[in-house]
């Protein structure tokens, strides 16, 4: 149980780096989405669920849970994914909205946020870009 | 008392739920963000007067003993950092009031702003490590709302840059904390420092590491700053001081109480490591800031420049450099807060935030020129304003370990960051405006503005010329941070 869950964890990180360095902004946000599902099911095993499959209940006249996975990973780990779905669909909606707006999925076309360079070498003065702001 | 604790969280929580559902009606929605505010900073200078005279406040959630219940600890450093969150999200209100940048309206701003005071709050009043990254999460939500609430090409370009970073740092510390209760099976802070205490102190550290590395991310160290220039300057700046002024400094605190409060005993390469990325964040923050001629993009990568000297206090793994670290927190947020403040009097002034387009205010309104040189020299660490005892405290103790080349880099950085400021100086209060025709308006409404940043500028001064409290209060709050039940 284990060893698969270290594979299958391992593989979903490959992949979610692998697809988070790519150019296509998509593919990028479903890479992190892929890392945050990682980072979940690395929370999901530290409650040990080698133990086996075992209800987390404490036997009569014992302390502890014995032979069995803590839960409180199982608690940890929901909070994990809402957070980390809303923010997938947020991260969309974003990557959506900025491929209509420039007709592109390239994030070398994202130079909006950077100031471009002049034929001087120093930043190009924007040509009233603080127009939208005053 | 475990009251107060509970209110500076709920406050700022309550308050952001109110003013999202009074959405429609802006007045309404602007004086209840005040009241709400108003509260907090009340709540929140009760605490810290409460913690100072008493004890360490501590609440543990559910009625739980410590080890199993989520723990709320108010030791001085964390009720002071709140304190000084009170005090920007009060000092942000107050600058909208004004017209200097001012942020379109959307029903959406202000309960976000709201909700990142509560993000911060509870992330500095938290003692569970889960519970930090739920509040770092939150604080990743508010901060992407508030990025995102214009859609313009170059705010959804620059929400995504950021989303996408910190991101990453986030999963990162999840993925940590979730070893970290593997190996310990605790999360809360005093717990885990327990834990540490027996066995080898390495067996931990590559955990350690990975939440470090996160909170580094989280607090814009080299080489992981790439998300902090390319969002920031698209935020209206009374938002920008906010951002500038709390976010960052939530990973250096957690940092701090992550390698100096709960892990002591984390092997000597973590801190030295450590160290060399402080010199580099510094020495790179402030060659970044040296290119750009926007004052919004200087100011913030002079952020990250300045986060440098605050790692390098953590890193040096002395009591002394902890207490530095802590100075430098409480001084950096105040006048970084307020430089921002001031560029957006700048901009309403001259029609620009870029240098080259700006100009004559030091003829024409010399009362700002007097306001920014005190944030200004007081970055730069010119003495006897507040940067200047921080940065002594960092490098004295940087020169008693004989860490000669690291002192040499941060003394270096200060002249670096004169530069920076001598060119905001010469670019938009000394020369003249490159308009022959220009005049500064008369008809804004910049009251606010000066208000707030003449306020802050004087806090600066007082922490300056009366260092004896804040480096009491300093020390105070680094001796507290090593004894995490």
């Amino acid at each position: 149980m284990i060893w698969l869950l270290a594979i299958g964890i391992g593989t979903v990180t490959a992949a979610g780096v692998f697809l988070s360095l790519s150019r296509e902004l998509l593919r990028c946000v479903v890479g992190v989405s892929l890392l945050a599902a990682a980072a979940n099911l690395i929370v999901f095993s530290s409650g040990h669920p080698e133990a086996g499959p075992k209800p987390p209940v404490v036997p009569v006249g014992l302390e502890q849970l014995v032979d069995a996975a803590a839960p409180l990973p199982q608690a940890l780990v929901l909070t994990a994914i809402v957070i980390g779905f809303s923010l997938t669909c947020f991260s969309l909606v974003v990557v959506l909205a900025i491929a209509q707006q420039s007709k592109s999925n390239d994030n070398r076309a994202l130079r909006d946020a950077e100031p471009r360079p002049g034929p001087d070498g120093k930043p190009a003065l924007e040509s009233l870009a603080t127009e939208d702001q005053i | 008392m475990s009251a107060l604790i509970v209110a500076c969280m709920l406050i700022p929580l309550a308050t952001a739920l109110a003013a999202a559902l009074l959405g429609t009606r802006p007045a309404a929605q602007r004086g209840l963000s005040f009241v709400g505010v108003g509260l907090f900073f009340a709540t929140a200078v009760a605490l810290l007067v409460t913690v100072l005279r008493h004890d360490v406040i501590r609440v543990t959630m559910g009625g739980w003993p410590a080890p199993f219940g989520i723990e709320l600890v108010a030791d001085p450093l964390a009720a002071g950092m709140v304190l000084i969150t009170a005090t920007m999200g009060l000092a942000t209100l107050v600058f909208q009031l004004g017209d200097a940048d001012p942020s379109p309206e959307a029903p959406t701003l202000l309960p976000l702003v709201h909700a990142m005071l509560a993000a911060v709050t509870g992330s500095f009043l938290t003692g569970d490590l889960f519970n930090l990254y739920v509040w770092l999460e939150l604080m990743l939500v508010a901060s992407l709302g508030l990025l995102a609430y214009r859609t313009g090409r170059d705010h959804l370009e620059a929400t995504l840059k950021y989303f996408v970073l910190n991101a990453l740092g986030t999963l990162l510390a999840l993925a940590g904390i979730a070893y970290l209760h593997a190996a310990t099976g605790h999360l809360g802070f005093g717990a885990l420092a327990a834990a540490a205490r027996e066995g080898d102190p390495t067996r931990l550290a590559p955990f350690i590491v990975m939440v470090a590395l996160a909170f580094a991310v989280k607090s814009g160290a080299f080489p992981l700053f790439a998300w902090l220039p390319a969002s920031y300057h698209t935020l209206p700046a009374p938002l920008l001081a906010l951002f500038a002024g709390l976010l960052t400094k939530v990973g250096v605190y957690a940092l701090l109480r992550l390698l100096g409060g709960i892990f002591p005993a984390t092997p000597g390469f973590v801190f030295e490591a450590l160290a060399w990325v402080a010199a580099a964040t510094m020495l790179f923050g402030v060659l970044g800031a040296a290119y750009h001629w926007d004052v919004r993009r200087i100011l913030a990568f002079h952020i990250i420049s300045q986060i440098g000297y605050m790692l390098l206090g953590i890193a040096l793994d002395s009591a002394a450099g902890r207490e530095g670290t802590v100075f430098y927190i409480v001084h950096h947020i105040v006048v970084k807060a307020n430089l921002f403040f001031v560029a957006a009097l700048i901009f309403r002034y001259t029609g620009s935030y870029d240098l080259r387009r700006s100009g004559g205010l030091f003829a024409t309104r010399p009362a700002l020129a007097a306001i920014f040189a005190v944030p200004a020299l007081s970055l730069v660490g010119i003495p006897p304003l507040s940067g200047f005892w921080a940065k002594l405290l960092v490098v004295r103790e940087t020169l008693v370990q004989g860490r000669w080349v690291l002192a040499a880099i941060a003394l270096v950085v200060g002249f670096l960051t004169f530069y920076s400021m001598a060119k905001i100086w010469i670019g938009a209060f000394w020369k003249n405006h490159p308009d022959p025709a220009w005049q500064p308006h008369t008809d804004s409404r910049l009251g606010p503005g000066y208000v707030v940043t003449a306020a802050l500028a004087l806090v600066t001064l007082t922490i300056g010329l009366a260092p004896e409290q804040c480096l009491k209060f300093a020390a105070l709050a680094a001796e507290n941070l090593g004894e995490v039940k």
